[in-house]
């Protein structure tokens, strides 16, 4: 089951209002690389993972991304809170007030919904812990590109924590793949199933 | 802006992160022995902090993870956000 622990993940300052940076961050809050996605993509894939340890893993980087999400909405909350009706209006969060005022509704920057075709889940470890790894990767790219059209201190280094743990899960998720593929193939038998499916595949795809 | 975060606010996040970082290290390295001392010594040391937190502010956790004076303590501001 999930807790939650009534502190984020990292202290969130925001030193300015500045709506149209919040439409932009709002990029990581329901973005195709964003926290929602991130987080959902590990909780879904942690079922079938052969090893323990990845089981482990997916739920704790699954759980943190949780974590960054609330993190990315507190700083989408902070630089509109107390925004005027004026500086809403002449700024691209006009278009995202219109519908959902000042909540940090999870969009992307160009206002596109959240949807979870943003990641996939396959029932194949290697396939998905591939998926993770460039996810991480992706989301470092965000995180950078956020970082350049930012100029709020505060923001900035709430943004610089979030890019580092893209770095770590990328590397811990780098580790994982090799456990796992060391276990698959010094335990080919245990995979029978699988192998089974891409038989009948290919049968299927010469008939 | 003013923030409301102080030292000993701080410090347990700071605790915890660590002990994020470790877990996640251990996950993938369950056999270094150097990483499981730390996390076991950080453990202790978040404990501490916990216990001192919850004494003064109620839960920090919910759903059975600390005991409340009365009235109700957990409903108490501030949120995470609004800090």
């Amino acid at each position: 089951m999930f807790l939650y622990q009534k502190t984020l993940q990292f202290p969130v300052r925001v030193d300015s209002t500045n709506p149209a940076l919040a439409e932009l961050i709002l990029e990581q809050l329901g973005g195709a690389d964003g926290e929602a996605a991130a987080g959902l993509r590990y909780l879904t894939q942690r079922y079938y993972m052969p090893l323990p340890e990845a089981r482990a893993l997916l739920t704790d980087i699954g759980t943190e991304e949780l974590s960054h999400w609330e993190m990315i909405a507190t700083i989408v909350w902070k630089l509109v809170e107390h925004a005027s009706d004026e500086q809403i209006k002449n700024s691209p969060y006009a278009a995202h007030f219109a519908n959902h005022g000042r909540n940090p509704f999870p969009h992307n920057a160009a206002g596109v919904p959240f949807t979870a075709s943003y990641f996939n889940a396959k029932t194949d470890p290697i396939a998905d812990l591939h998926e993770d790894m460039a996810a991480e990767q992706k989301a470092r790219a965000t995180y950078e590109h956020l970082i350049r059209m930012s100029n709020d201190h505060g923001v900035n280094q709430a943004l610089s924590f979030l890019r580092e743990r893209e770095v770590v899960h990328f590397q811990r998720f780098g580790e994982m793949l090799n456990k796992v593929q060391d276990y698959m193939f010094s335990n080919k038998h245990k995979y029978d199933n699988m192998k089974m499916d891409n038989m009948v595949m290919e049968n299927n795809v010469m008939r | 802006m003013t923030t409301r975060y102080n030292e000993e606010f701080e410090k347990l996040m700071a605790l915890q992160f660590a002990i994020v970082e470790l877990n996640l290290f251990l996950d993938t390295h369950p056999e270094s022995e150097q990483a499981l001392q730390d996390y076991n010594r950080l453990i202790e040391q978040f404990e501490v902090a916990k216990k001192m937190y919850i004494e003064k502010h109620g839960p920090l956790v919910n759903f059975g993870y600390g005991k409340s004076r009365f009235p109700w303590q957990w409903v108490n501001e501030p949120w995470p956000w609004d800090m």
